[in-house]
């Protein structure tokens, strides 16, 4: 797994993109840049070099769903790994975002070994 | 202008002796029951009346949504305080002895962790808030539809043109109905 991966973590509260940037920087991770919904991460993506998105669901204008599936039909982005961190947790919700491709997906609240574990499995596979 | 139960008397006693002249006793029955109903319907606008909606709308549910709005603030304010702290432990750790040090780290992780608890309670609350607000406006049709003697039709519900991410973001489920990160691990599986 490549620590210097450069990940764009994507969620509206600045407070979780402050946890999860700092448990990524416990795993070692120090390229994180931040996006506060889809739309701005969609334009982070396109202009810049990501190895790893981790992006919550529940954002406006544009949720993650929607950035995910923005993603997976963009030509240079479609095999970018994505992570949903996010309190939806109903099961429609993980079969969309299954159906949509995402390669993991994490319930909140969650602990610092499950992203551990989520980043590795889809950095494996990436 | 007749009152309301009046005019369904009317109405009705005209229809049937309209018909045939005058009333048989199940037509008796049947505007006597159309009476009753009308004073009920009467009853129930003055009950409504007297629950003093605009109070509801103009005051308790702005009050009501400003606090909930406040306990996220401050909510988010002794988070943030808390993430200072732990960002300034963890830059010390590397100063102390290892065995501490990984103590320290550990704690700071856990907090990490826990200090997740303010996107979910904020979640909640919007969800709160959301209802509260539809109960307003519920409340506002209600009280204008009595108002009214117009019979218009009920506006037709405009389609819905959110995607499917925007239809499927309905925040975190209560204890009892979220799924736990097993399942989710299951169910992710079981496409495989």
């Amino acid at each position: 797994m490549d620590k210097n991966t450069n990940i764009l973590i994507v969620d509206d509260y600045k407070t979780m993109l402050r946890i999860i940037r700092n448990l990524l920087k416990q795993l070692d991770f120090n390229n994180v840049d931040e996006a506060s919904d889809g739309s701005e991460a969609l334009t982070k993506l396109r202009a810049g070099n990501f190895g790893l998105v981790i992006s919550d669901w529940n954002m406006v204008p544009m949720t993650g769903l929607d950035l995910l599936k923005e993603v997976r039909a963009d030509a240079r982005l479609k095999n970018l790994p994505f992570i949903m961190i996010t309190a939806e947790s109903k099961t429609e919700n993980v079969v969309a975002a299954k159906q949509a491709g995402v390669s993991n997906y994490i319930v909140k609240p969650f602990n610092a070994e499950t992203l551990k574990e989520k980043i590795e499995k889809v950095m494996v596979h990436a | 202008m007749p009152d309301a139960p009046d005019a369904v008397e009317q109405a009705v006693r005209q229809v049937l002796t309209s018909i045939n002249g005058d009333l048989t006793p199940t037509e008796t029955m049947l505007l006597g029951e159309l009476e009753a109903l009308a004073q009920e319907i009467q009853r129930a606008k003055r009950e409504i009346s007297a629950l003093s909606i605009g109070d509801i709308s103009d005051s308790h549910i702005p009050v009501a949504t400003d606090e909930l709005d406040a306990v996220l603030a401050h909510t988010a304010e002794a988070t943030n305080e808390i993430l200072d702290c732990c960002e300034k432990l963890e830059n010390t750790a590397p100063e102390l002895p290892e065995g501490p040090a990984a103590v320290v780290n550990d704690a700071v992780t856990r907090i990490y962790e826990a200090c997740s608890f303010q996107d979910i309670t904020g979640q909640r609350i919007g969800k709160v808030v959301t209802a509260l607000k539809a109960i307003e406006a519920r409340l506002m049709r209600v009280t204008d539809r009595f108002g009214s003697v117009s019979s218009a039709p009920a506006e037709p519900q405009a389609p819905d043109t959110r995607t499917q991410g925007q239809q499927l973001a309905n925040g975190p489920q209560l204890p009892g109905n979220a799924s736990s990160q097993a399942e989710i691990d299951s169910l992710l599986a079981s496409f495989d």
